[in-house]
């Protein structure tokens, strides 16, 4: 149980946090317009000279040696939508972190994904 | 709604979808490959160090983590424009996806009230779905 705790809080802290540094990055690249695959590598190249970039890849390869822990005692029907708590810590960054402006409808959106979550636990047992 | 408006949605759309497809792919894949890595041990070092190996060492791990950069992708590129508190929620539903390949796919059992969960998580992302894709300058 405790092994399963520290899985689903190192999935939930460093990989939301990573996320929201990799979304830092982005924005500071700017819109994306071109898709054409080199002008494509040339995003990922500019992304990878952010320093966000890399703190965001660290912070999310925690979280995902995590999930590979979660996913060896866990059921992935489980762990993937227990982990959309994840959603609403996101919102939260976005809002702190990146200045965000989150309506109330996006609130509410997000109040029914933390509710479902809460189900999700329940029914596990 | 405006052109550039409806291009920006388009756009939002066919990367979500690209996430929604990978992303599940990977994790029930990886799910896959863990089941038959098996728990780890113990949290000493060499037991952990063992674990991680043994994972490394499995192909299906390899085609999860490929399905994931896929997915990582497309999420790079969606959130050079969009927000973060709309991608999110959004592309949560994956989580029905995942739930699907999970009982198919792998055989696992879902009680009523996680398939219930699953259902409310994903009207949550419908609500946010409807909200404007950016709300900074630079979006």
């Amino acid at each position: 149980m405790l092994r399963e705790l520290i899985f689903y809080v190192l999935i939930i802290v460093p990989g939301t946090g990573g996320e929201l540094c990799v979304t830092r990055a982005m924005k500071a690249i700017g819109e994306v317009t071109d898709f054409r695959p080199m002008a494509l590598l040339r995003v990922i190249a500019r992304a990878m000279r952010n320093g966000w970039m890399w703190i965001g890849i660290l912070f999310m390869t925690i979280g995902f040696f995590a999930l590979l822990g979660m996913l060896s005692v866990a059921n992935v029907s489980f762990v993937i939508p227990a982990t959309a708590l994840s959603y609403a810590v996101g919102t939260l960054g976005g809002k702190f972190f990146l200045g965000e402006r989150v309506s109330r409808q996006r609130w509410v959106g997000v109040l029914l994904v933390c509710i479902g979550v809460s189900l999700v636990f329940i029914g596990k047992g | 709604m405006t052109s550039t408006g409806r291009r920006l949605h388009f756009k939002t759309f066919v990367l979500i979808m690209l996430m929604v497809v990978f992303g599940p792919l990977g994790d029930a894949v990886l799910r896959k490959g863990m089941s038959r890595v098996g728990a780890m041990a113990s949290w000493a070092p060499a037991d952990v160090a063992r674990f991680f190996f043994r994972a490394f060492s499995s192909g299906m791990i390899w085609v999860g983590i490929g399905s994931l950069l896929a997915f990582f992708v497309a999420y790079m590129l969606v959130l050079s424009w969009a927000d973060y508190s709309y991608v999110q929620p959004a592309s949560s539903v994956a989580l029905c996806m995942v739930a699907l390949l999970g009982y198919f796919g792998l055989g696992e059992a879902i009680s009523p009230l996680r398939w219930v969960g699953i259902l409310v998580i994903c009207a949550g992302v419908l609500v946010v779905g409807h909200t404007p894709p950016s709300t900074t300058a630079g979006g």
